[in-house]
């Protein structure tokens, strides 16, 4: 361990001591303010004798600290002023990221959770601040990532009085939170804030708001206060059931066609290379869910790819034909599953989930372990290995595999995106973070990006949210500043959130951010074609702005590329480059996403699996 | 299939907004709710009526509001032996002529009046609810005028009978 980073104390009381350290180069703070250890340390900064105030923002700053948050993403207002007062005072212990809406900072920090895989922090005004950051909160509360949010309110004494920019922000985000709460009293808020990150980054991960009112983060306050917490109803439960494991073990060598279906939980849980292990040692086929990718590498052997509604044809039909499917860390969900009455119709189900509330939610399970992924699967990896009597499915597999790949046109000049997103994955050797808007590019990425470990692939899964692709690649970007970063967006959802150019420009983030440009809302249109008949009502959308006048507006370089050729002789360069770019790439617009299962069909009615 | 379920919160503000929420959130149709505080400062005990389709829905109402961090405990008390209660009143429309017939109708459920004025009386009873019900049906034909009932509130008898002896019974059928 060295202390790389030594900084100023940050508030100005007596005999308050500051230190951060950094440990190696993943960048975990630990940070003491305790007089004793921090005499152990080799540095120190000593505090001149001030007369101390210090205000509930101040203690909020100190409590971030304390958790060992170094990064913000937020948005000032008149609610939280205190709260940005105490951060300006706290200068330089926070990368404060201002973005242009408080919705791209909240995508952000969705993104930067996910990269880091530790708890993006937000903090947004009362009223409308707050309400700008709700569709972020429920996309974080879909994909299980860890958040805290800290939101301004107005003063307690006129709570409850439609004050100037009061909204019930505990009543809006209640049911789409793990947990809420308002700061009632002073005393608490130290306790508050880290019960927060104790409940966002434990168990199943998810967002957790703090409103604090204003007349409580401005109240001075000298005293020192306990912030020890006590939540006997939050218990997670992390070890599984060695019972159930012997069950799942014998299970599992009995099968004649088993398969693992690996969900985020596993990346959640940082369990790939015990899944690794697990998988390899049986010779086990495996398949993701959309959020599940990276879990395993996509270009191994075992790997299937993607299961669900665009998932591979192999996929899907291993989840069908299965006697045992072994689910780690994915909710069953309906893009998944398709019709539940012809999902793995055969199966005995194991279900290894940390939240019990998603065992047997949609799909009856046979043999439930509630455990964190990786602790259940070092218990797996425990037992003895034997190998498995299932040649004939493993033929089948890879029958399947040959017979029915993934499938695309290739016209001679014009580009599909299926082929652009083969060449970002061959430019960029795979090892590029992706984020994704939602839509029809969305599904390409996901099936022709391979990533080979976890954390690289960031995406909104359950909320389906437009809009969250561009400003979570910065998120991601900050998270990891040496990484490549692509944000993968249509022409639709980019110009949900494009104000966050202003980031890109203001801290020269490498982010690139290409445009699958179809000039519609293709995945709407598909739909529309498929199965209204070509009524395309509202999804051709032949207005744009000029996306390279618009990146050059924000003093970003903007590239248009509109053949194979072109994007063949500037594309490596753009993204080998560590300047930002936002990339016109205009494509074919009937391109649809293929191979699909149908809304109401089932997995084995798949559609478009060949040309 | 009609439940009783009990849950024991942590007294925190949005508790019960929060387990209310969830529960229409996840379409439970929710029968009653009454709330209240406990033995223990800072816990209060919330028991719901419910009508769940089956045992699958069943276990993800209990599993959602376990998941709740203020939601300390539940428990499915529906085939446990237990107690259970419900208080109603009921303001009946009537003069002195008919008082003390309404009197004689409600003394079986061991019923009080506990107002009376020119037009009316007000019957408070006690107990289980089905109890409950057959009472008001006896006091409808006289013109009830308003009526309140705080919803069932239960817990488990201090004696449960071993599991040889158990006879599942259901207070709500
Ligand atoms: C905020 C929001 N509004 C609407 C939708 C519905 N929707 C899903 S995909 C889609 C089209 C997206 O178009 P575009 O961003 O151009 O991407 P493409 O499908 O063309 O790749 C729409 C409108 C959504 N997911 N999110």
């Amino acid at each position: 361990m060295k202390v790389k980073d030594l900084f100023t104390p940050l508030f100005p009381c007596t005999n308050l001591r500051a230190y951060k350290e950094v440990e190696g180069e993943e960048g975990l703070f630990i940070f003491s303010r305790n007089k004793q250890e921090g005499l152990k340390m080799k540095a120190q900064a000593s505090v001149k004798e001030q007369t101390a105030t210090r205000t509930g923002a101040d203690l909020l700053v100190e409590a971030l600290i304390e958790q060992g948050v170094d990064t913000l993403f937020g948005y000032p207002g008149g609610a939280v002023l205190p709260i940005y007062d105490a951060i300006y005072r706290a200068e330089g212990s926070f990368d404060h990221i201002l973005p242009r809406h408080e919705q791209g900072a909240i995508h952000a920090a969705e993104g930067y959770a996910r990269v880091a895989n530790r708890a993006g922090v937000v903090i947004g005004t009362s009223g409308p601040g707050a309400t700008n950051l709700v569709t972020g909160i429920a996309d974080a509360m879909m994909d299980s990532i860890p958040l805290v949010i800290f939101t301004g309110q107005v003063a307690k004494g006129v709570i409850g009085t439609d004050a100037f920019q009061e909204s019930d922000i505990m009543g809006i985000t209640t049911p789409i939170t793990k947990h809420n709460y308002q700061v009632q009293e002073i005393e608490e808020l130290p306790r508050i804030v880290k019960e927060a990150f104790h409940i966002a980054t434990t168990g199943r991960p998810g967002p957790v708001v703090v409103d604090i009112p204003k007349d409580i983060s401005s109240m001075v306050h000298n005293k020192e206060i306990d912030s020890d917490f006590h939540l006997p109803g939050y218990q997670p439960t992390v070890k599984p059931n060695p019972l159930q494991i012997n069950k799942l073990h014998e299970a599992l060598v009995e099968a004649k066609k088993p398969v693992v279906l690996a969900g985020s939980g596993v990346i959640h849980a940082e369990a790939s290379e015990h899944l690794k292990e697990f998988v390899r040692n049986y010779q086990l086929p495996v398949t993701t869910t959309l959020l599940g990718l990276g879990s395993y590498p996509g270009n191994d052997d075992l790997s299937l790819g993607m299961a669900g509604m665009h998932g591979t044809y192999s996929a899907n039909m291993a989840l069908y034909e299965c006697d045992l499917l072994i689910n780690i860390g994915s909710r069953f969900d309906d893009r998944l599953t398709g019709n539940l009455q012809h999902f793995a119709p055969h199966a005995t189900v194991a279900h290894i989930d940390i939240d019990p509330a998603e065992i047997g939610k949609n799909i009856p399970t046979d043999i439930p372990i509630v455990s964190d992924a990786k602790a259940a699967l070092e218990s797996l990896n425990e037992k003895t290995v034997k190998a498995l009597d299932h040649n004939e499915w493993m033929k089948q597999i890879d029958q399947n595999e040959a017979e029915y790949p993934l499938w695309h046109n290739q016209p001679e000049e014009a580009i599909v995106p299926q082929w652009l997103m083969q060449k970002v994955y061959e430019y960029t050797k795979g090892e590029a973070i992706v984020t994704t808007d939602v839509g029809q590019h969305q599904m390409w990425a996901a099936q022709y990006y391979h990533f080979d470990r976890p954390n690289r692939w960031v995406t909104s899964g359950g909320l389906g949210t437009m809009g969250y692709g561009f400003p979570a690649a910065i998120g991601a970007q900050i998270a990891d500043p040496d990484s490549t970063c692509v944000a993968v967006v249509g022409d639709g959802g980019f110009q949900m959130t494009l104000q966050e150019l202003s980031v890109l420009q203001e801290r020269g983030l490498p982010v690139k951010v290409l445009i699958v440009n179809n000039q519609a809302l293709g995945m709407v249109r598909q739909w529309q074609e498929k199965f209204y008949s070509e009524r395309y009502s509202e999804s051709i959308i032949d207005t744009q702005p000029d996306f390279v006048k618009l990146a050059e507006s924000y003093n970003i370089p903007g590239y248009f590329i509109d053949s194979q050729e072109a994007l063949e002789a500037e594309l490596p360069k753009i993204l080998a480059d560590d300047k930002p770019a936002v990339i016109d790439c205009r494509v074919l617009q009937k391109e649809n996403v293929y191979p699909m299962i149908a809304p109401g069909k089932g997995l084995h009615e798949m559609i478009g699996v060949k040309p | 299939m009609k439940r009783i379920v009990t849950a024991t919160v942590h007294n925190r503000s949005g508790v019960l907004n929060r387990v209310t929420g969830l529960l229409s959130k996840r379409q439970f149709n929710i029968e009653s709710i009454s709330v209240g505080r406990t033995e223990v400062e800072g816990v209060s005990k919330m028991t719901f009526v419910v009508e769940v389709e089956d045992n699958r829905k069943l276990e993800q109402l209990t599993k959602q509001l376990n998941k709740q961090i203020d939601v300390l405990k539940v428990s499915d008390i529906t085939d446990k032996a237990i107690v259970a209660r419900e208080l109603a009143m009921v303001k009946v429309i009537s003069n002195p002529q008919i008082r003390s017939e309404i009197q004689s109708i409600i003394e079986p459920f061991r019923a009080s009046i506990i107002d009376v004025s020119k037009e009316s009386v007000t019957v408070q009873v006690t107990g289980k609810s089905d109890k409950v019900d057959a009472l008001i049906d006896l006091l409808r034909p006289y013109g009830i005028k308003e009526l309140a009932r705080t919803g069932v509130t239960a817990f488990t008898r201090g004696h449960q009978p071993q599991v040889a002896e158990f006879k599942p019974y259901s207070l709500l059928k």
